[in-house]
């Protein structure tokens, strides 16, 4: 009798954890980006990159923890960072995790504050805060907390490292900055200008200047003034329609030197610059050259573009967030305690990544990852490496390895 | 001094493809009494749809084919819409303008997506046509001035010197009479409505290669053409014209020259402030005139309001 208990007893054992095997919980990963309204085209092309790596990176590999998936749960929060906190509470609702965001760094900074706030009242639905493209250099420095981690260079180390490619280029006498009139494009300006005085003091800066932003309808009259300045090369942190318009005034008016520039791509940008962009257009940032380095990397982009025939392979830094997650799950050995996740997370070394074999290392004292930053030029690139199907694309033109792994941060980090 | 002429030449092109838009859009409204909201987002549908005939038949065949698209869509929207709603009043008209607008941006993201189109000039006008001390003056600037002067006087002969024209400035004035003369009413206000559309696309065709064909471009233009033709006074051509190159001046002026308000305000025998970075209006003294370029045409309309209200050029006393 006793033995037919037992065994019955670890007969059910046995299916309860065969079971749950089968029913294994999936990691959920909350996306807050926009998905409608003007900003959607990229919200929607990350959103993509982020479900192509989880099921090819992760999911095709056997998951996590032996068996667990990932899974991407798309919340759209129309950059807006009300409607974000909104649905930051419905994705903890649903069970999310891990939560990622990149677009606007006024969502990130509302985010960040939100997520601290919840995980001090809520010590049994903890969340991160994965950041994968929001620069505002604030989120690791004076509003960092033990939740956020971010994986692409923040504004300063991006103009540190475009500073750097000007102060080697003895061409470059004048300096023109202009940007939008919000706190990114006083930022950018700011750097410019302090970074500049800093490296190459002979550096005149003949125009600092900032534009409404989305309002601009002809930028002549601001490319006429750069020409008229003589300004040997231009930094604008301007994006969107704003960064074409300008872009494409600049070059029409016949200005011959390099415009440095953080978002001169992707979204159709690309395409509308075509041929009249090659060797005047720079853009800082991480990543790698087109075609890639690694074969593996070679093939992920084929098949994305296999997948998304009209996407871009345009954030790369989102593959680096997915393995690096996947990784620090299982060196944790639980996907549901976050605060080990969080440790397992900071201060990993991370070899693993798609697009190089330097070592990558997320900063413990900031949570800020430290990788190589790239220019890259506007240059010819052959299919799929190109960017809108155009056929023109990024090209690596300088390197600063392991950027600003130095840089200095006012973080005071709380641990739980 | 050179920048001088440049930045005349540039604000002339500006002006002159604001005049497109807001000749359309003043005709239509004198006519029928009705602003139409959804003016700029035919202006959208000729970019959209040129940039579609181009890929397939070049360039110029989109700048022939495209208006006549976007007027005949909006003949359309005349005769199946506008005329439907007309019988109850005013209000209805407008709200269903409004909601045009809106449906068109959401058409085109559908199908064309939102993304930047690479809208591009054509080849054959891609040179520089001269430069001034440096400053080069694209030839497709050049083209756009001689479109929209030709358009200029071709609707002016129309308006003025032909027995259409002269059915039409009738039909303005006492529709009724006209009506009782025999002519069709209802057939000049659609075949009005359709031209003003047609304007309307065709300077989407010129704008779209200069000024980006991307779903937010009616919004970013529409604003301003109401502006424009409450400055030039409803209904009035000429006044729709000096309006705009006023306009395309003026924001191009304030633009080229850093003028600051630091300045003007020590011009006229203010002071600043000792402690600038303390004093609760530093954002005022800190206003340099490119920041506000932009907004000077709406201060410009508030000032015409307050001491001409019908206008530079408008007949209809208010």
């Amino acid at each position: 009798m006793r033995k037919s208990i037992k065994l019955g007893l670890s007969a059910a054992l046995a299916l309860s954890v065969s079971t749950a095997a089968v029913f294994a919980e999936n990691v959920k990963i909350a996306f807050i980006d926009p998905l409608s309204g003007g900003f959607a085209a990229t919200g929607i092309n990350g959103l993509h990159q982020f479900e192509f790596a989880a099921e090819t990176l992760v999911n095709a590999k056997g998951g996590v923890l032996g068996g667990d998936m990932f899974e991407i749960l798309p919340f759209d929060n129309k950059v807006s960072p009300k409607e974000s906190l909104i649905q930051l509470q419905v994705a903890i609702d649903q069970g999310a995790r891990y939560i990622v965001q990149g677009n606007s760094s006024g969502v990130a900074n509302a985010l960040t504050e939100a997520i601290d706030k919840h995980n001090r009242r809520n010590p049994d639905s903890q969340v991160l805060f994965l950041n994968y493209s929001a620069v505002d250099p604030a989120l690791t420095n004076e509003k960092c907390n033990f939740w956020h981690f971010r994986f692409d260079p923040h504004a300063d180390m991006k103009m540190a490292a475009l500073t750097d490619m000007i102060a080697e280029n003895q061409d470059i006498k004048k300096v023109y900055v202009i940007g939008q009139d919000y706190s990114f494009g006083k930022a950018v300006a700011d750097a410019a200008v302090s970074m500049l005085a800093e490296k190459r003091p002979d550096i005149e800066i003949v125009g600092n200047e900032l534009h409404p932003i989305g309002k601009v309808k002809d930028f002549t009259p601001y490319a006429r003034k750069i020409v008229a300045s003589g300004a040997d090369a231009v930094i604008t942190g301007n994006w969107g329609a704003d960064m074409l318009g300008l872009g494409k005034s600049i070059l029409e008016n016949g200005f011959e030197g390099p415009i440095f520039t953080y978002y001169a791509a992707a979204d159709g940008i690309t395409a509308a610059f075509g041929e009249s962009g090659v060797d005047s257009l720079y853009l800082v940032a991480e990543g790698d050259d087109n075609p890639p380095s690694k074969p593996e990397a070679q093939e992920y982009i084929q098949a994305f573009k296999a997948k998304y025939p009209d996407g871009n392979m345009s954030q790369t830094r989102i593959t680096n967030v997915i393995q690096m997650l996947a990784q620090a799950i299982d060196e944790a050995g639980t996907a549901t305690d976050v605060v080990k996740v969080a440790n397992a997370l900071e201060d990993m070394h991370f070899t693993n990544s798609l697009w190089s074999t330097a070592d990558m290392h997320m900063r413990p004292e900031d949570h800020q990852l430290i990788q190589d930053i790239h220019i890259f030029g506007h240059q010819k690139v052959e299919a799929p490496y190109d960017m809108d199907n155009s056929g023109y694309g990024l090209k690596v033109q300088y390197t600063v390895e392991n950027a600003s792994a130095d840089i200095a941060t006012t973080c005071e980090m709380k641990r739980p | 001094m050179d920048l001088v002429l440049v930045n005349l030449i540039d604000g002339l092109v500006t002006g002159l493809l604001l005049f497109m838009l807001s000749a359309g859009l003043t005709l239509i409204f004198s006519m029928m009494g009705v602003l139409n909201f959804a003016h700029a987002s035919f202006y959208m549908l000729g970019a959209y749809f040129a940039y579609q005939i181009s890929i397939a038949l070049g360039f110029w065949m989109g700048l022939l084919i495209a208006p006549l698209i976007v007027g005949v869509i909006g003949a359309g929207v005349e005769r199946y819409g506008l005329r439907r709603v007309h019988q109850y009043g005013h209000v209805p008209e407008l709200i269903f303008t409004f909601g045009l607008a809106l449906l068109i941006e959401e058409l085109v993201q559908f199908i064309w997506g939102r993304n930047q189109m690479p809208y591009q000039i054509p080849d054959a006008l891609n040179f520089t046509a001269f430069a001034i001390s440096g400053n080069s003056i694209p030839a497709y600037k050049v083209f756009m001035i001689f479109i929209s002067v030709a358009i200029f006087i071709g609707l002016l002969y129309v308006l003025t010197k032909t027995r259409v024209g002269m059915i039409i400035q009738a039909a303005l004035s006492y529709p009724r009479t006209v009506e009782a003369l025999g002519h069709n009413v209802p057939l000049i206000f659609m075949g009005v409505f359709g031209v003003g559309t047609a304007l309307a696309g065709v300077a989407g065709v010129i704008a779209g290669p200069v000024l980006g064909t991307f779903p937010g471009m009616a919004f970013v233009l529409g604003s301003i053409v109401f502006v424009t033709i409450v400055i030039g006074g409803l209904g009035s051509l000429w006044g729709a014209l000096v309006a705009s190159l006023l306009i395309g001046w003026i924001t191009t002026f304030a633009k080229s020259y850093n003028i600051r308000m630091e300045d003007i305000l020590n011009g006229i025998g203010i002071s600043t402030p000792e402690n600038l970075s303390d004093s609760m209006f530093r954002d005022i003294w800190a206003v340099t005139s490119p920041q506000i370029a932009d907004i000077l045409p709406y201060i410009l309309m508030v000032l015409i309001l307050i001491f001409r209200p019908y206008g530079l050029f408008g007949n209809r006393d208010a």
